[in-house]
């Protein structure tokens, strides 16, 4: 074909190159702020207090990023990941008391969340609610939900120290949790045909039915994913700050991580999406956040960077990729 | 040519859509080796009559005979089983993936083990040899398939059914919105497959010229029914084209 023999692109080695790309990209800017942020305050990076506190910033929101990547992909959102990070250590706590032992407690804990994510995918899927719309509406129920069992009032997480420590007690344990969690999510979506049919339903849903893909377990199944894996950080993080508390992760959480994925170069629209990408995302909101903060900028402000980083990298993404393929035709 | 084998058969295929009747007793046959084109107007049942025959939709009466065996057709991946495939108009590509991932779609070579992990290197390695056996040539199978012209996209698409060890290829408008060096690199393909043998393909066409080149007998669809065949040798785009004028005046006259 003569089509063909012009040279449409450089003959690149490695597949999804393009995908590859909005990864290094991100990496770059989370090295250059590394660097500012260093520069500007020596106690950035290289004192073990910071560092740790800056994992700490980092691993619950690249861990519901890489549930929120999922969905993502497929054109779909969890809204409700902040309000089930918040309900599931309730429901682990609530099954320690009743006598489980911790272990199963917090396995308990993790099941109801998915059973959240069941119900979101469900509404969304078989009675094609917008998942904008059921998610919205499990983020006030499930809220509703916590703010009663627990009474508005916090407890302790169950189990010895040693669990507890495993569990996100210890400094850096929560920041292993979610670099583990996120090289599983990449292989899942890389690596398997889980992710490929995630990518391909997203990017031509009318194609991949015709191609015999069931797109709606995978729909179904992501927004499990997601759910299970927003539950599973409440409960890292309530060991980590040794509370559970009803008012913790919520909204906030939630948009944080929705933005480390948009950053990481996961469009809204889906089609696409990268692991590795929200996870060097959520990087760069926990170095733009401690950052500023060493430095002396307020909280507010920081809204407003993340704000401005937010389309920055939204508008850079549409437009890079854009030309991109017109640099490739 | 004489008495190729059929290789599928429809018998009075009806297709209802609530009170909309899409398709109205139609019979066909494809014989071993043949190219059918289907001719028609939009709505005249082509799309869906594909949709059957890949077992997307199933009939609402009718018998679908694979082989002489009849078989009702339960879904695309048992259709699939059956040895045929389909490359839709929108050609089910996914942008964001490479070529050798689209080759694959729903058929990925995994590594065998509990997980299930893709094997992409014998993918890559397989799509290339479809490709250059089929003679399509693309700078590299690792491309997202969003990087690639029209034709190419076609090529692909075609390849991948190709690629399946299908015995029947259905093509949904292969030629649609092409200009005419890339209509004919695909023209090219699709006889370079005629060629090679074993495979017998179905065509929708919107072009009666290039039917006529391409096929080796014609049919006719109006209004869900099949009103014309021949072999396209026995027949010119001028008698065609009189067939659907006709069906024009009859369907202005009754008007008040």
């Amino acid at each position: 074909m003569s089509a063909g023999a012009k040279p449409a692109a450089r003959p690149r080695r490695w597949p999804n190159a393009l995908g590859r790309s909005s990864e290094i990209r991100i990496l770059v800017v989370a090295l250059i702020l590394s660097a500012y942020f260093e520069m500007a305050n020596h106690d950035f990076l290289l004192t073990g207090a910071s560092l740790e506190n800056l994992s700490q910033f980092i691993a619950p929101v690249a861990i519901i990023a890489c549930g929120e990547i999922m969905l993502m992909i497929g054109g779909e959102i969890d809204l409700s990941a902040g309000m089930v990070f918040a309900f599931a250590p309730f429901i682990m706590h609530f099954a320690n008391e009743a006598g489980l032992p911790a272990g199963l407690a917090l396995l308990v804990g993790v099941l109801a969340a998915g059973l959240v994510g069941l119900i979101n995918g469900a509404v969304t899927v078989y009675l094609r609610i917008p998942s904008f719309v059921t998610t919205l509406g499990t983020l006030f129920f499930v809220n509703g939900v916590t703010l009663t069992i627990s009474r508005g009032t916090p407890v302790s997480p169950p189990g010895d120290a040693n669990f507890a420590a495993f569990m996100g007690s210890w400094g850096y344990s929560e920041i292993i949790w979610a670099v583990a969690i996120a090289g599983v999510m990449h292989i899942l979506l890389r690596h398997m045909r889980w992710g490929l049919h995630t990518i391909a339903a997203g990017a031509n849903p009318l194609g991949a039915s015709e191609a015999g893909i069931q797109i709606r377990h995978l729909k179904l199944g992501n927004f499990v994913i997601a759910a299970l894996l927003a539950g599973f950080t409440g409960i890292l993080e309530g060991f980590r700050i040794t509370s559970i508390d009803p008012l913790a992760g919520g909204n906030q959480m939630m948009f944080l991580a929705v933005a480390a994925a948009v950053i990481g170069g996961t469009p809204l629209a889906g089609g696409s999406g990268t692991i590795i990408g929200g996870l060097i995302g959520a990087a760069v909101l926990g170095i733009l956040n401690d950052g500023f903060t060493l430095i002396g900028i307020n909280a507010f402000t920081f809204n407003m960077i993340l704000g401005a980083a937010i389309l920055a990298a939204m508008i850079f993404n549409i437009h890079a990729v854009r030309l991109v393929r017109k640099g490739a035709r | 040519m004489s008495e190729a084998s059929e290789v599928l058969r429809g018998e009075n295929i009806t297709k209802r859509f609530g009170a909309v009747t899409a398709l109205d007793g139609v019979t066909l046959t494809l014989k071993q080796g043949e190219i059918l084109g289907i001719l028609g107007d939009n709505g005249a049942g082509k799309s869906t009559l594909i949709k059957i025959l890949t077992g997307f939709h199933q009939q609402s009466s009718g018998q679908l005979f694979v082989d002489t065996q009849e078989t009702l057709f339960r879904s695309v991946d048992h259709a699939r089983s059956l040895g045929i495939e389909c490359v839709y108009q929108d050609l089910a590509l996914a942008n964001s993936l490479s070529i050798y991932h689209n080759m694959f779609l729903n058929r990925e070579i995994i590594y065998r083990g509990p997980l299930g992990l893709l094997n992409n290197r014998a993918m890559r390695k397989r799509a290339a040899e479809c490709l250059e056996e089929i003679g399509v040539q693309v700078p590299s199978v690792d491309l997202p398939v969003e990087q690639l012209s029209g034709g190419q996209r076609q090529a692909i698409a075609v390849a991948r059914a190709v690629n399946s060890n299908a015995k029947i290829l259905l093509l949904d408008e292969p030629l649609a919105a092409m200009g005419a060096r890339e209509a004919g690199l695909i023209i090219d393909l699709i006889l370079r497959l005629k060629e090679k043998g074993g495979l017998s393909i179905i065509m929708i066409m919107h072009n009666y010229a290039q039917t006529l080149d391409i096929a080796d007998r014609v049919m006719l669809m109006q209004r869900g029914r099949v009103t014309y065949e021949r072999d396209t040798a026995d027949t010119s785009v001028a008698e065609l084209m009189e067939i659907v004028r006709r069906e024009y005046r009859d369907m202005r006259a009754p008007s008040p």
